[in-house]
Formats: C-alpha cells, structure tokens, sequence
C-alpha cells in the first residue's frame, strides 16, 4: 500500500537527530510491547508480513506522528482481533470473557533465547527455477497495490541490473494476506541511483530486494 | 531525557491532550491491561516477556557484532567466509536467529561506503546489532538516507572524500545486513578485543566509521 510508512526520498522530515547514549527502551511499557510483541509473534496465530501490514495500514498521520512502540501496540492489539483470540471488549477492559482458543504454541520462559536463536527463515525450497540469473537486465513493475508489498514507491517501474540471487523467499504480498507462503525467488537488484532519484541524489548505488513477481526483463 | 525524534507523537494519540506525563501512563495502562488480559487467556507467560527483554536488554546487543567484525579484521579466513556467506559465519560466534536468518555482509572500502536502511519499516540485524535506535526507525532517517546519504552522513558528523562512492542497501526483506567497516590506522597491535572496542554500532549500519585507537586512549 502506498502508505504513511513507504518514506524512501520523501522530503520534509528534517534531520536525523541521533540520541547520545541512547537507553535499549525509553520506558517500562516499550519493553513490555516489545515482549508481548515477540513472544504473541511465536503462537503461530500470525506472520511477520501480516504484522507488519497492520502497522502500516493505519492512517498517515498516525504512522508519522507515533512512536514505533506505539504503532508496535497498535499492530498487536489489531492481530489479536482479527484473529478472533480477544474481542474489543476484553481489550478495553483488560479482563477475559470468552474461552481462550487453541494455539499452535505458547512461548516458555526457559525456551525463549534458543527459539531466538533458531530464528524464522524466510527461504523455501521449490520445485521451479528463477527466471533471472546474475547480471539480467530487469524493470521493476509499476504497480500500486492498496496491499502489503514490499515493493517501495520510489523503485516501481525503474531499470537495474540482478545483483545477486537468494533462493526462494516467502512472499510478503501474498502471505500478509491468508494467501499462504507463496514463494518466489528472491533477488538483489542494482539501481544507479540517477536511475532512481536522477541528479538530485548523493548516492551512487542503491540496492533493493525484489521477490519475482516484482520483475520483467528489461526490453 | 526524552529528547528523541519522535516523542512528539504523544500528542498525536488521539485520547490525550494534557502533555507527554499523562499521555505516557494513559499508554502504560493500556500495555498493562493488555499483559494481562493475554496472561489470563493463556497466550503469553509474564516470565517470558521479562526473559525476552533481559535477552535484548543485556545480551544481544552491538558487542555482538563487533565480535564479528575484530574477528574479521584479525582472521583473514573468517573474513572471506563472512563476505560469502554471512549467516553461517556469524553461527561460528554462536550469534544468529531472529531477525537476522539471513545474513549479507557489505564491506566498507577507501573507495566504497555502504550505508543500511529500512525505508518501510526497521528491518535490522538484531542478533548483532540487537534492536534498533529510535532513530533508525524515524522519518528523517528512512526517507533521506535512501536518496541523500552524504547528508545524512553529514547528521552523524561524518564526512567521506568526494570520490568515495555510496552504496545504499534497502533492508526491505528478510535479508538483513551488517557493514564492516574499514580497520582504523593505527590500530596494528591491537588484540581482537581492543579491536571490538573500536568497533561502534553506528560504523556496522554505515553511520559511522570505527573509531581511532587514537581518541580512544585519551
């Protein structure tokens, strides 16, 4: 979606404004949403795609003028309801009415550093060969879907060059959505940034991660 | 104390109105009826939430990758495997895992910079940098870096010779990367963990360089 989150060369945000000696959190409850972040991420009931479109599809002016915990909060409390695993009113009051449903897992105290350790992949195997090799030409495609993609405004429709291939990945667009993991191969693509920005940029090179279904060979 | 880039948003919640003291407890409440009510329906362990923060609070941090990065100043070996494949190298630290189950490491080079974003969100590298600053996650820092790195450099207090060229790297899939940045001079007799002294979590995301063994003896 073409939404408050897609920031790449916008203007208008003033400086980056580093925080000397910067504490891990601000405040006690950023570390309680960070963890009931992580550990509600391990019952299976969502995806990290799905939990990322519902932080960004939230009006703009909200996404910009909250901090990251707090659209953090606002995504987790949006999963747990439309998962059906509390309603709006057990939310607001805090207290359980209807039965708790089943989950695929609940995260231990006692397991919780070696399941970060595990980690999630992303990459699939499947029965198909890329379509693209190493050094391809290629255009992205201008698309402007109201979903989740990981295809920002800011490459759509621009030339560059396979920098790399990654095997297959889970597909963002489809899996945010209940459309299953639907991989595709994953490739790095090589932007001129004159390609992407024209003259107005002080980069040289800009590299982006393009799943397939992003690409054509560039005629 | 909170003089970060985004806490003007307390003002933005919609509920309160009456200045960040009040608009934090109102958010505080909210987190704790939150905890809770999930408690209560058995989804979530309070003790795992308090492990899960002690872990990223204390343990997986920047150090971490400034382990990885001494290592590949010192071992010339290691630092071909990390350039080849960084997420099995990293594994031989006994670092990996979420937020970093694919791992590219990019090297900083007197003619090449490589600076990382998330444009999209804040997408990081977390088993070795752990999670990221505010301002990585902000506005100025997304929209900028991606389109004008020498000014964001240039925020950092940091200036590259003009014929140095920048490369930017989106982190917008589950590919997640680490700079490894040039060896300072003057660093030859340092052992491996003077050398992660040096090694600054700014200099691993291509904000900034790794320090001089100089300024850092005095």
């Amino acid at each position: 979606m073409n939404g408050g989150h897609d920031l790449g060369g916008a203007h208008g945000f003033g400086p980056v404004v580093p925080e000397p000696d910067e504490p891990v959190f601000h405040a006690d409850w950023e570390k309680r949403v960070l963890g009931l972040y992580v550990a509600g991420a391990c019952t299976g009931a969502w995806n990290i795609d799905m939990a990322r479109f519902t932080r960004e599809d939230r009006p703009a002016q909200d996404y910009l003028g909250w901090s990251y915990y707090r659209i953090w909060l606002a995504g987790l409390e949006r999963l747990l309801l439309e998962t059906g695993l509390v309603n709006q009113t057990e939310l607001t009051g805090g207290k359980a009415i209807d039965p708790p449903i089943a989950l695929k897992r609940v995260l231990k105290a006692d397991e919780a550093e070696a399941v970060m350790l595990r980690g999630f992949p992303a990459e699939r195997q499947v029965g198909f060969q890329p379509r693209f090799q190493v050094g391809d030409a290629v255009v992205t495609r201008a698309i402007n879907p109201a979903t989740h993609t990981r295809l920002p405004r800011y490459a759509r429709g621009r030339r560059g060059t396979i920098h790399a291939l990654h095997g297959a990945h889970v597909f963002p667009d489809a899996h945010a959505h209940g459309h299953g993991e639907a991989p595709h191969f994953l490739y790095t693509v090589h932007f001129t940034a004159r390609e992407l920005w024209g003259p107005d940029t002080t980069a040289d090179s800009v590299y982006l991660n393009c799943w397939e279904p992003y690409l054509d060979p560039a005629g | 104390m909170h003089d970060d880039p985004d806490h003007h948003h307390h003002d933005h919640d919609g509920h309160h109105h009456h200045g960040e003291m009040s608009e934090l407890s109102e958010t505080e409440i909210r987190v704790r009826a939150l905890e809770s009510l999930l408690v209560e329906k058995g989804y979530v362990e309070s003790a795992t939430v308090d492990t899960l923060v002690e872990l990223y609070e204390t343990k997986i941090g920047p150090r971490n990758g400034a382990r990885v990065v001494a290592r590949a100043w010192v071992d010339e070996h290691f630092r071909q495997r990390l350039l080849s494949d960084g997420t099995k190298a990293i594994a031989e630290l006994g670092m990996g895992g979420r937020g970093g189950e694919h791992m590219i490491i990019v090297e900083n080079t007197p003619e090449i910079h490589n600076l990382i974003v998330c444009t999209l969100c804040s997408c990081y590298p977390w088993p070795v940098l752990g999670l990221p600053p505010v301002w990585y996650k902000s506005a100025p820092y997304r929209s900028r870096a991606i389109i004008d790195p020498r000014g964001v450099l240039a925020d950092f207090g940091v200036v590259l010779p003009d014929a140095t060229k920048i490369r930017v790297w989106d982190s917008n899939s589950e590919l997640r990367y680490l700079v490894l940045p040039m060896r300072p001079a003057g660093s030859a007799g340092l052992n491996e963990d003077e050398l992660a002294a040096l090694v600054t979590r700014n200099s691993m995301i291509g904000t900034g360089l790794a320090l001089d063994p100089k300024a850092l003896a005095t």
